[in-house]
Formats: C-alpha cells, structure tokens, sequence
C-alpha cells in the first residue's frame, strides 16, 4: 500500500519534472526553430545572389536581381545616427538618476515619464513623426539648401534616438548606481569635486556598462520597423547626405514581404530578414555578455 | 602664487556646477518629446473619440464619422488569444527554471529567453508567415495571435522565475513536510504566492504587445470589415493606425488619431496597474 503510494508519487513527480523540461526544450527549439526556417528560405536568394548580395545595389524583382547593400547602409546609418544624438542624453539621465538624484520625488518622475516612453508603440512613434516633425525638418532643410523632402534619414533616426532612449538610460543609469561608495568618497576624501569624480572615477568605472546599454540599444534601433518605415522615404539607393531619403532592412521586409511575387523576390526578403536576425543576436549576446561581466565584477 | 591656486579652485567649482546643469538641462530636454507627444496626441484625438467612434465602422473614403469597432474588436480578439497561448507556456518556463535552475537544458532555455527578447519583430511576423500562414493558406487572426504570443514569452517567463525566486524556502519546506508532492507544492504553494508578480509581468507584457504593428502586417493583415473568424484576417488598432497614417484622406487620419489616443490610454492604464501590483511585489503568503 505505501510502496504504491510512493510510486503514484514518484510517478507524478516525474511528469511533473518531464513535462517542464520538454516545455523548456519547446522553448529552445522555438529560437532553432526561427533561425533553421529563415536559412532554409533564404537558400532560393542565396543560391541565386551569393556574396552579391551584400555588395550589390541592384534590386530589381523584374530580372530577380538583388543586392541589399542600400538598406544595408541605410539600418547602418539610422541606428548609428539615433546612437549619436542619444547617448549624451541617456548619459546625462544616466548621471542625473543614478549619480545626482538617485532617490525622491523628481527622481521617482523621470523614472515614470522614460518608463511611460518606453510604452509608446512605435507607430504611433511614426505618426506622430509624419504630422510634427516632417514639417520642422523640412523648414530647416529649406533653411539648410537642402531639397525639403522632410522624410528621410535625419528624420528616422531622430524618432529612432526617442524610442531607444529609455533602453540605452536604464542600463546607463544601473551601471551608474554600481559604482562603489568607498571608491568615490575616496575620490571626495582628496578634494576631489563631484565633476572629477564622475570624470575619473564614475564614468572610467561603469563604461564598459554603458558600452553594453549602447549595444542593448542599438540592438533595438536594427530591428526597428514600424516608425522608420513611415519616416524613412523608402529610395533603394544609396543615400548622398544625412537629410537624403533612404530605406533600411526592416521597413523594405515591411514594404514589399505582402507584395513579392516569385520564389526569389520572396528568399530574397527573408534572407535579409535573416541578416537581421544574425546581427541583433551578435550585438544583444555581446551587450549581456559584458552586463553579466559587469554583474559579476560588482561582487 | 596664491591668486592662482585660488583661481585653480575657481575653475573648478566652475566647472563642477557647469557639468551639474548642464546634465539637468539635457535631462529635461530629453524628456520634452514624451510632453510633446501626448499634448499633441489628446489635441489631435480627443476630438475623434466619441461613443460613436468605439461602436461604429470606419465609413467610406468621403463620409465624415465613422468609428473603429473592427479595430478594437480585432484586437481584443487577437490579444486574448495571444494570451491563452503564452500565458501557461511561459509560467511554466519560469517555474522550470527557478525549480531547476542548474538542470542541463536550463542555461540554453535561458540564452533562448534573452536571445528571443532581442528578435526583431518584424523578424517573427515573418517566421510566423512560414509557420503558419503558408500552410493555412492565408493570412489569419490566429496567426497574428502566435506570433504576439512568442513575443509575450520573454517578459512573463523573467518575471514567473525572478518572483519565485523571492518566495521564501519556509514556505517550501511547510508544504514538504506535509508530505506535499513537487506538482502539489508548486500549484498550492508557490504559485499562489507568486501571484502578484507573476500578474505585474503578464500585464507588462500585454501593454508592450498591444501596440505591436510589424508581426501583425503578415499574419492577421487587416480587416475593413468587422470579424470574429479566427482563421480570417482581422483588423486591430495598431494596423488602423499604420494604414489610415499614411492615407491621403483627412477623415481616415483623424480616425487614426483618435485609435492612437485610445491605444496609448489602454497602455499607460496597463503600466498603471503594473506600478501598483509591484508596489505590493513583496511575495504574499
């Protein structure tokens, strides 16, 4: 009678333990599962294209001929740009949460207000874009002697810089708040003033943290679709200057995918959905690597 | 001598007080955008949202009125769906990974989570489109459902195993000793008194999926037409939005604008309601 008990226990226990360890394993396949089918699919362009097409410009679905070198540099260009024009911002509140006013009332409120912009969806992000900021940059191209198509790369990736912020600050702002207190307050014991201690000791100290935020936030920037799509211009070339029309990995996928017709057009999407894919995987793996390094550091 | 220690003092300071403002003149500058975006999101919407607007069709290009019920409809739809896919799965990936946290698949499915937080989304509406709208033959809600749903994994599965990582061992051990299998104590036990951060995480990761457009353009595609049929394409408030953005028509716009007042609403509602769950994160029992 007991040793039945046990063993209905033991049975139960064991489903129990199996049936987690196969969802986990679902887990796993899932993230295979998403690689395999965009190489798979891509095979038609690869085959077709080969190096090309990363170092063509042509895309031509009529003669099946394409080269992904334009959004190439245009997802290049807008993410690296959106990186630029925010990491003095993501720094500063970096420093103003973590270093400055770590806690009360204003603190608690920029928390909630990057939070609540973190939340925006990112086409409401374009459309916002498309209706108030279109027409200042298009004003100040007139201004500049640019030719004021308003859209473009300037304009996607200044949207771009207000979506990643809220990624690129939080991780700038835990690194901050990590520094050691027996590290700057012997900074302080010299006279230091709080310029210098942010100067030679906060910001030496978590850099390789805030490296890791950017990388975190450029991950984000790659991949985003929606806004980009809407702001960008969507030109298959090469653009000339930063105000020029452009196009990037994401929003021609978004463009074109529901449209494409013939086996290589459609690989040929997918394969760069696939670079797409590859590059976000290196550059969030590296990003937490050093975080993880950071944590580890910190104990 | 002592004119120009005292000078070097001077720079100093100066510079310490510059560097000050200047890091709270760039904060508050970095925040203007959110300011200016809602103030211009409830001029431009707040007009549009009427009782009409959440009950009634979008009109024909050329008729004023006209509301967003497919919309809202669809996406309800589309979510709930989303939900009851993802929910158990990623509780109990969460459950797996604080109960067995050294087991031989438990460092790979944790790499898996952070790996799939970081795919692009418009990545996996394009997987899905090969998954699952291929072999169906066409676009369809549930599609888009599966797709929001992998992107719902992440979130709920981190907060599911940081929360039972904070349940006291006590608890554990109380419900072993009353000869409680590992199935028992994990259903009566610690899930019930993970419940408060297991929910804060499900609603977090509702509000980020809610806005969603990129996964959604090749899996439930939109729908002009109000629907319930899961295996049909259907529309939802983000789609509205992305297609009446960029349409030439006046009317269609300011329903966009309106649909967008009331996304945004229903997220910060959400981030709201995450706040206060959090606030009593403190694990109950």
């Amino acid at each position: 009678m007991m040793a039945a008990k046990s063993n209905f226990f033991n049975a139960e226990e064991r489903t129990f333990r199996l049936s987690l360890s196969a969802i986990a394993l679902i887990l796993i396949l899932i993230l295979v599962g998403i690689f395999c089918t965009l190489l798979s699919a891509s095979i038609p362009s690869i085959q077709a294209s080969g190096w090309k097409f990363l170092f063509s410009s042509a895309w031509d679905p009529v003669t099946n001929d394409f080269g992904s070198l334009p959004f190439l540099v245009g997802t290049l260009l807008t993410s690296l740009l959106a990186l630029l024009m925010v990491l003095p911002f993501s720094l500063a509140i970096g420093l103003f949460l973590g270093e400055y006013y770590t806690e009360g009332r204003v603190s608690q409120t920029f928390k909630s207000v990057i939070e609540l912009l973190a939340g925006i969806p990112s086409v409401i992000y374009g459309f916002w874009g498309l209706f108030v900021l279109v027409p200042i940059i298009r004003s100040i191209e007139t201004s500049v002697g640019v030719i004021p198509y308003g859209i473009g790369l300037f304009t996607a990736s200044f949207v771009l810089a207000i979506m990643i912020m809220p990624y690129a600050v939080s991780i700038t702002r835990q690194v901050i708040t990590m520094v050691p207190r027996h590290l700057k307050e012997a900074a302080y014991s010299l006279g230091a003033t709080r310029y210098e201690v942010i100067q030679k000791v906060v910001l030496p100290f978590s850099r390789s943290g805030i490296f890791a935020g950017i990388l975190l936030a450029l991950g984000r920037a790659l991949g985003e679709t929606m806004a980009v799509t809407m702001l960008i211009g969507n030109t298959h070339s090469i653009p000339h200057n930063i105000f020029a029309p452009a196009n990037t990995m994401p929003s021609v996928i978004a463009n074109e995918f529901t449209e494409a017709v013939g086996t290589i057009y459609t690989s040929a999407l997918i394969e760069m959905a696939l670079l797409l894919f590859i590059v976000t995987a290196i550059v969030n793996f590296i990003g937490r690597q050093i975080i993880k390094q950071f944590a580890y550091d910190d104990k | 001598m002592i004119n120009n220690v005292e000078r070097a003092v001077r720079t100093r300071h100066i510079k310490n007080s510059v560097f000050k403002w200047g890091v709270i003149a760039f904060t508050f500058i970095a925040v203007l955008p959110l300011i200016f975006i809602l103030y211009y999101l409830v001029q431009k919407g707040v007009t549009s949202i009427t009782w009409a607007f959440l009950t009634h069709m979008p009109k024909p290009v050329g008729e004023t009125g006209g509301g967003i019920l497919n919309a809202i409809v669809g996406s309800a739809i589309i979510i709930f769906m989303a939900c009851i896919i993802a929910i158990p799965f990623s509780i109990a990936i969460g459950v797996y990974l604080s109960e067995f946290p050294k087991a031989g698949i438990a460092n790979w499915a944790r790499l898996s989570i952070d790996m799939l937080q970081g795919v692009p989304s418009i990545v996996i509406g394009i997987v899905i489109y090969e998954w699952v709208v291929k072999p169906m033959g066409g676009f369809s809600a549930i599609s888009g459902s599966i797709a929001l749903a992998i992107m719902m994994i992440p979130p709920i599965a981190k907060a599911t195993e940081e929360t039972l990582k904070r349940v006291p061992a006590g608890l554990k051990e109380a419900s072993f000793s009353l000869g409680a299998s590992y199935y028992q104590t994990t259903m009566r036990a610690l899930l019930p008194a993970a419940m408060s951060g297991i929910l804060s995480g499900v609603i977090l990761s509702i509000a980020r999926i809610s806005g969603e457009t990129a996964p959604l353009l090749f899996t439930s595609f939109g729908n002009p037409y109000l629907s319930a049929n899961i295996t049909k394409p259907m529309s939802s408030i983000p789609l509205l939005i992305f297609n009446y953005a960029i349409s030439p028509y006046d009317e269609w716009q300011k329903l966009a604008w309106g649909a967008s007042l009331v996304l945004i609403i229903f997220i910060f509602l959400l981030n709201i309601i995450t706040k206060i769950a959090e606030r009593k994160w403190k694990v109950q029992y």
